[in-house]
């Protein structure tokens, strides 16, 4: 089952963050149709959170159809977001764990991989690449 | 969705001073309010009233349609914890108890042993031997015992450790998440407000500056920036609340009344915390009427 953690300092709100972490799961198949979410209550008494805040998430994503909530028996997931490409993902992953390992020897520390990796992807997503 | 604590034209002086004027607020059923403002700013004034505490002076308050002078009605479905959690400490937790369960007609003490003990509080214990933090939360294991339909609480977090304070918020959400019960809390701790609250209430001077859902608080403010200049333009048609002229730049955090047109300003989005600290730096602006009254007052 999906754990949620909260960032107070994302100026994220807190709900969009559950909606982000529940899509996120979902894209990488940690989540597949049928898993159960945890309870609103489960939620409130780990995060120490709104419960109102819960189920506004749980709304959010009743609304795009990605889960439902059967009375009496908790939220459930009904579609998954990560598609035919999650099969590709556990190589892809090998790779950019190769990659990674590359640029560490390199001498680069993580906030130069992530900026050299934003970077990249928004020159890619600029010419049509990605 | 109804409503469950209402003021109008609520106020309270003391001698020349008023603690609080013109309060008008509707704090929706099911939501956890909060009430934010320095001291002074008649945050527990406003909490007295609205349990009874104390008589207003000027206008009325209502909690589910009741009034204070409603007696036993009134008093069952109202909780309230004032600022020191005021226990008897020479008493154990047990007999703390037993109290709560004599003086109160919907006393529910199954679900007060049952938190106390899921905290490994020992009921044995006097309460004047416990930690703070678990002094607050025997203090709200009794208030809600008595099972409110609404709770205001003030100041319950100012005196806890940051672990202390997590456990009493969990405590607390997941009462609203089991009763539907309306919280309203007065706090000047701003960061924790945020996972916790779905209404925010600010009180600067005895009067509110603002009131609304956090959600559409925050949707509704923003951040301009740009090259200097006057804020005027602006102000003309959004509520400018803050000001900040650095030799180049300008920076305004408005409240924005409809859309924001004007290209050559950089929209932000602020936080919460900004939101309310703006607020509480600045003299009661967006209430103009409230303003000019002030200024008549001060002339005459």
């Amino acid at each position: 089952m999906i754990t949620f953690r909260l960032d107070t300092r994302s100026g994220l709100a807190p709900y969009l963050q559950i909606v982000q972490q529940v899509r996120h799961a979902l894209r990488l198949g940690l989540l597949d149709v049928g898993d159960q979410l945890p309870t609103i209550k489960d939620v409130v008494a780990t995060l120490a959170i709104n419960p109102n805040t819960v189920l506004k998430a749980y709304r959010d994503l009743e609304r795009e159809g990605l889960i439902e909530s059967r009375p009496g028996q908790g939220t459930f997931v009904t579609k998954t977001l990560a598609g035919p490409s999650i099969k590709s993902h556990a190589a892809l992953r090998r790779s950019l764990d190769r990659w990674l390992k590359e640029a560490l020897a390199a001498g680069l520390d993580e906030e130069s991989i992530t900026a050299l990796f934003v970077d990249t992807l928004r020159h890619a997503a600029e010419e049509g690449v990605a | 969705m109804s409503t469950a604590l209402e003021t109008t034209s609520l106020g309270k002086r003391y001698g020349r001073l008023w603690a609080l004027r013109d309060c008008f607020l509707q704090v929706p059923a099911g939501c956890v309010a909060a009430l934010v403002g320095p001291n002074g700013a008649g945050k527990t004034t406003l909490l007295h009233l609205a349990v009874g505490l104390s008589r207003p002076t000027t206008g009325h308050v209502t909690v589910f349609g009741r009034t204070p002078r409603d007696g036993t009605a009134f008093l069952s479905m109202v909780g309230f914890l004032a600022q020191d959690h005021p226990l008897y400490r020479t008493f154990t937790v047990a007999e703390m108890l037993e109290m709560g369960h004599k003086l109160n007609p919907r006393w529910d003490a199954s679900l007060a042993a049952s938190r106390l003990q899921a905290l490994t509080i020992p009921l044995e214990q006097k309460v004047g031997k416990l930690s703070g933090g678990q002094q607050s939360q025997v203090a709200l294991a009794l208030t809600l015992a008595k099972r409110p339909q609404i709770l205001l609480l003030d100041e319950p977090l100012a005196s806890l450790d940051p672990l202390a304070r997590r456990e009493f918020l969990q405590m607390l959400m997941t009462a609203v998440a089991e009763d539907g019960l309306t919280v309203l809390l007065s706090s000047h701790i701003i960061t924790d407000l945020e996972r916790v609250c779905d209404y925010l209430v600010i009180l600067s001077g005895g009067r509110v500056q603002l009131a609304g859902e956090i959600d559409e608080i925050s949707r509704r403010h923003k951040v301009l920036s740009g090259p200097r200049r006057d804020e005027e333009a602006v102000a003309a048609v959004h509520n400018v609340i803050e000001v900040n002229h650095t030799v180049r730049q300008t920076t305004l955090l408005v409240k924005v009344n409809g859309q924001l047109f004007d290209p050559s300003w950089d929209v932000h989005d602020v936080s919460l915390e900004d939101i309310v600290l703006a607020y509480l730096g600045q003299p009661p602006i967006n209430d103009l009427a409230a303003g000019t009254r002030n200024h008549v007052e001060a002339l005459v």
